[in-house]
């Protein structure tokens, strides 16, 4: 009897338990102490894949969420989809000579602990550029000189102008304080954390924890004024991701606003009822990021062979990826690889002449012309000497549309008759193997889209070719005519549009009969939002706002920082 | 007593050395070079910044020593309390990113298993003698103890997170609040524990209560017990008996079963995306990041060395034949 009545009081004190444990989630907490209160913050994601760790905006790769856009800003802005750039820290800034670059702050500005911020600091943040391991020292390289001219405006004078590089460093780097940066080491500048971050954005650090981090509105930010510009949100917090499924969860229970993951299937839960939103109403849904590429391994045979490459590009079936792996929340490439915002660097009829198109039996067209039989009758060419292909395609393993993607390519490119093997090492082990060249095809999608086309055909073409390839060129592909195009096209002006269409034709032209990497679909800017606390996101429908709804590293400055001004709370009904 | 301490005590000091070198080698052997994996994140172009930063990290880590200097090395930091520099959340140290993890999965795995075992021990016992509870519950305690951890997880994550919606999934506290000491923030966590915790609890107290029904009717069928009833004994004193004795293989159960029901724990987190050390193993996996991943590993063996050695201590205080045999031992 004892034991009865003890068993009844427990499953009795679990069921209260349970049922104290209930009424808890109910979201709407208020404005209770310790919490944010919901309607005024923003739960972002899709981001910060470990814990907030630093706030250094130099390591651009690493920084907590929104450390550059928030706090830290850059003297431009780069708007993509309307290819315009915007002063923002800047008033303007303009070429006064052929190797003369002036730019000029706005009139009035201050750090948040209230110092000005003068051209000192854009020459300090210029010129950290001297020390080898900051991202842009390539750059300063062209760099002879950075002089303050007064207060407000810097002259920069090239020894060799490279406008489109540039273009690209004033509105892709953030200018940091020189009365805080001065003394740090360089050791501090390239990795340091940088606690406490002072920097000039709509945005204050307010705490960060494992698994997000909280900035908190500058109600003093310079914006308000100058650009008629408001944040919305009092509060942003970004939330460190653990994996896209439960991002996806977070997202349709209204616990997270944006989320900038990957979730396959999205495209149903739009047209669910979720209140959920993409930029596009229909497919593709997400707006193209950065084109995701095959790379050839060109120094291995039959791999260097340009013949073999455009035969494997003709064989692989990218619609079917689009489709069957994606659900089209992808598009197809263009032939040329460059993103549809770069369309007008494009020439179509180089394209119409030279590009390749799927086409299986074109495929075994250009193999056989080339030399490559199937000598042993299993339906597989072989190499000209006879020994058998078998080409090896690296995905890393957990990459699951680019695993399924792999599938298809393997199979497509066996109708065609060539044999590859799909692997899927360990991410880093694929990075591995992409720097030190030992692979013999590898997928990869790391150029975002750009001010210029330059920067994917430094990607394409980049010279020299190192014991370790870490940014460019992963495929060891050696053009030295190529490579001197390019660098003429990044020393042609921004504003030449002819001069830079001419060059860019004859690149494609190389490109597409060469065939140094194979496009094969643009990657999206996934991008899902919640209607149910903020409206008004980024849209391509009717006359919503066309920014670029990310948080990702390196799309503040891209524009994405407007989003948070046009963001409405949602009509509360309850 | 103290000599029976002292030898158990050299023989956690081995297990403890042999088990921390292990834990160095391991992520040693993983492929992936995770200094060129940094260096690699930062995109320099420029191979004169790439050699510098990649001198810079390898002196920072200390792969530039020989493997025994980086052994010793290792050792030495460890006796200091220094776990090094993690890289996935890079700079910040091994130390503080697990420290910020461990209430966690303390906080989850001690409730479930000190409280499945002895809710299951009781159960047990008492499904033990009524045979129409037994013949009921039996089967689903088998089912229970022989599901893996994280299905029984997701099952739980599905039913009461997705489908009634009792309970949030996902994170160890809503994002949208900060720690503080408030009913809010604490109900909040509660809520958050309590699907993770009732899978692990779940699992771990159908295997208890089938050892404790096993050996409860074992007993009672022992020689002593049918004498103790021949003699006229209360069937309750005898049963106090049986579970006196029963209770002893369940102990030494508990000490074995440590390593397992923490190995459910970090499957369990992952799926309940709960911020412990679980989750913090996948994420030093994933980015091949051995220092934090050793960090974990040697919070592991400690604790499992410490509860193992806590449970010997308590062996010795409910089983007076110990005591007796290392009285007459000394």
């Amino acid at each position: 009897m004892r034991n009865r009545l003890r068993l009844l009081a427990m499953l009795a004190a679990a069921g209260l338990f349970a049922a104290a444990c209930t009424g808890v989630d109910g979201g709407d907490s208020g404005d209770a102490p310790g919490s944010y209160p919901r309607n005024q913050t923003l739960f972002t994601s899709g981001t910060q894949w470990g814990p907030p760790a630093n706030w250094n905006p130099v390591m651009n790769w690493a920084y907590a969420t929104g450390t550059v856009g928030y706090v830290y800003e850059t003297l431009f802005l780069y708007d993509p989809l309307t290819d315009e750039f915007e002063p923002w820290l800047a008033e303007q800034g303009d070429w006064t000579s052929d190797t003369t670059y002036e730019v000029t702050l706005r009139d009035g500005l201050t750090w948040t602990d209230g110092k000005p911020i003068t051209s000192d600091d854009v020459v300090f943040t210029i010129e950290l550029g001297k020390m080898e391991t900051v991202p842009y020292h390539s750059m300063y390289e062209f760099i002879s000189s950075v002089e303050a001219v007064d207060k407000r405006t810097t002259r920069i004078t090239f020894s060799e102008p490279r406008y489109q590089q540039w273009a690209n460093w004033v509105y892709f780097n953030p200018i940091v304080p020189k009365h805080l940066w001065s003394n740090k080491s360089e050791e501090d500048v390239t990795s340091g954390a940088n606690e406490q971050p002072v920097g000039s954005g709509p945005y204050l650090y307010e705490t960060h924890d494992q698994d997000r981090m909280v900035w908190k509105k500058n109600d003093k930010w310079w914006g308000r004024d100058k650009l008629d510009l408001d944040v919305k949100p009092t509060y942003v917090v970004d939330i460190v991701n653990t994996s896209n499924e439960a991002a996806l969860g977070q997202l349709l229970q209204g616990d997270i606003d944006l989320s900038n993951n990957f979730l396959p299937g999205i495209a149903s839960l739009v047209k669910g009822g979720y209140q959920l939103q993409t930029y596009y109403q229909d497919a593709p849904y997400m707006l193209p990021a950065n084109t995701t590429w095959m790379v050839p391994n060109s120094t291995k045979a039959p791999l260097n062979d340009a013949a073999f490459r455009r035969a494997l590009a003709n064989a692989v079936d990218t619609d079917k990826i689009v489709n069957s792996v994606y659900g089209q929340i992808v598009e197809k490439a263009s032939p040329t690889g460059l993103l549809p915002i770069w369309d007008k660097y494009i020439d179509k009829a180089v394209v119409a002449e030279v590009g390749p198109a799927f086409d299986t039996s074109g495929a075994a067209e250009i193999l056989s012309q080339a030399g490559y039989r199937d000598t042993n009758g299993d339906g597989l060419v072989e190499n000209k000497d006879g020994s058998p292909i078998d080409l090896k395609l690296a995905t890393p393993s957990g990459w699951t549309d680019w695993n399924e993607a792999a599938r298809v390519i393997v199979d497509s490119a066996k109708a065609a008759g060539i044999k590859i093997t799909s692997e899927t090492p360990a991410d880093t082990v694929v990075q591995d193997m992409r720097e030190s060249g030992e692979f013999d095809l590898i997928l990869d999608n790391q150029r975002q889209m750009d001010n210029t086309p330059f920067r994917y055909y430094e990607y394409v073409f980049g010279l020299p070719i190192l014991e370790s390839q870490t940014t460019v060129n992963y495929g060891r592909y050696e053009n030295q005519q190529a490579w001197d195009l390019t660098q003429q096209l990044d020393k042609t002006k921004v504003d030449d549009l002819a001069g830079m269409q001419s060059v860019a034709s004859q690149l494609q032209r190389i490109q597409l009969t060469e065939m140094p990497m194979i496009p094969l679909w643009y990657n999206g800017l996934w991008s899902q939002y919640s209607n149910s606390v903020w409206t008004n996101w980024p849209s391509a429908e009717g006359d919503g706002p066309r920014y670029l709804p990310t948080t990702w590293r390196g799309y503040m400055q891209r524009g994405a920082i407007k989003m948070l001004a046009e963001l409405k709370p949602a009509p509360q009904d309850k | 007593m103290g000599r029976y301490f002292g030898r158990k005590l050299a023989i956690y000091a081995l297990t403890f050395v042999v088990a921390v070198t292990i834990n160095w080698l391991i992520p040693r052997f993983m492929p992936g070079d995770p200094v060129r994996a940094m260096v690699a994140r930062a995109g320099l172009q420029d191979p004169a910044g790439v050699a510098a930063m990649r001198e810079y990290y390898t002196s920072l880590f200390g792969f530039d020593l020989p493997w025994w200097q980086q052994y010793l090395n290792f050792w030495g930091e460890l006796l200091r309390g220094n776990f090094g520099v993690s890289l996935w959340a890079y700079p910040k140290s091994v130390g503080s990113i697990i420290l910020a993890a461990v209430p966690y999965t303390l906080g989850l795995l001690l409730p479930a298993i000190l409280l499945s075992w002895w809710a299951g021990n009781k159960f047990g016992a008492y499904a033990a003698r009524k045979k129409v509870l037994d013949n009921a519950v039996l089967p689903i305690w088998y089912v229970l103890t022989a599901t893996p951890y994280m299905w029984l997880a997701i099952l739980l994550a599905w039913a009461f997170g997705k489908v009634a919606g009792l309970f949030p999934v996902g994170r160890s506290f809503s994002a949208s609040l900060e720690p503080s000491f408030s009913w809010l923030f604490i109900s909040d966590l509660i809520s958050h524990w309590f699907l993770p915790f009732l899978s692990l609890f779940l699992v771990a107290f159908g295997g208890w209560a089938i050892g404790m029904r096993n050996l409860i009717i074992y007993e009672l069928e022992a020689d002593y017990a049918h004498y103790l009833g021949a003699l006229g004994a209360p069937q309750r004193l005898v049963r106090r008996y049986a579970f006196r004795n029963a209770v002893l293989p369940q102990v030494t159960g508990l000490a074995l079963q440590l390593g397992v029901i923490i190995g459910g724990a970090v499957v369990t987190e992952i799926v309940f995306d709960y911020r412990g050390l679980g989750y913090l193993v996948l994420e030093a996996i994933k980015t091949s990041d051995l220092f934090l991943l050793q960090g974990i590993f040697l919070f592991i063996v400690i604790g499992v060395l410490v509860a193992n050695f806590i449970i010997d201590v308590v062996y010795v205080l409910v089983d007076p034949r110990t005591r007796v045999g290392m009285g007459s031992g000394s």
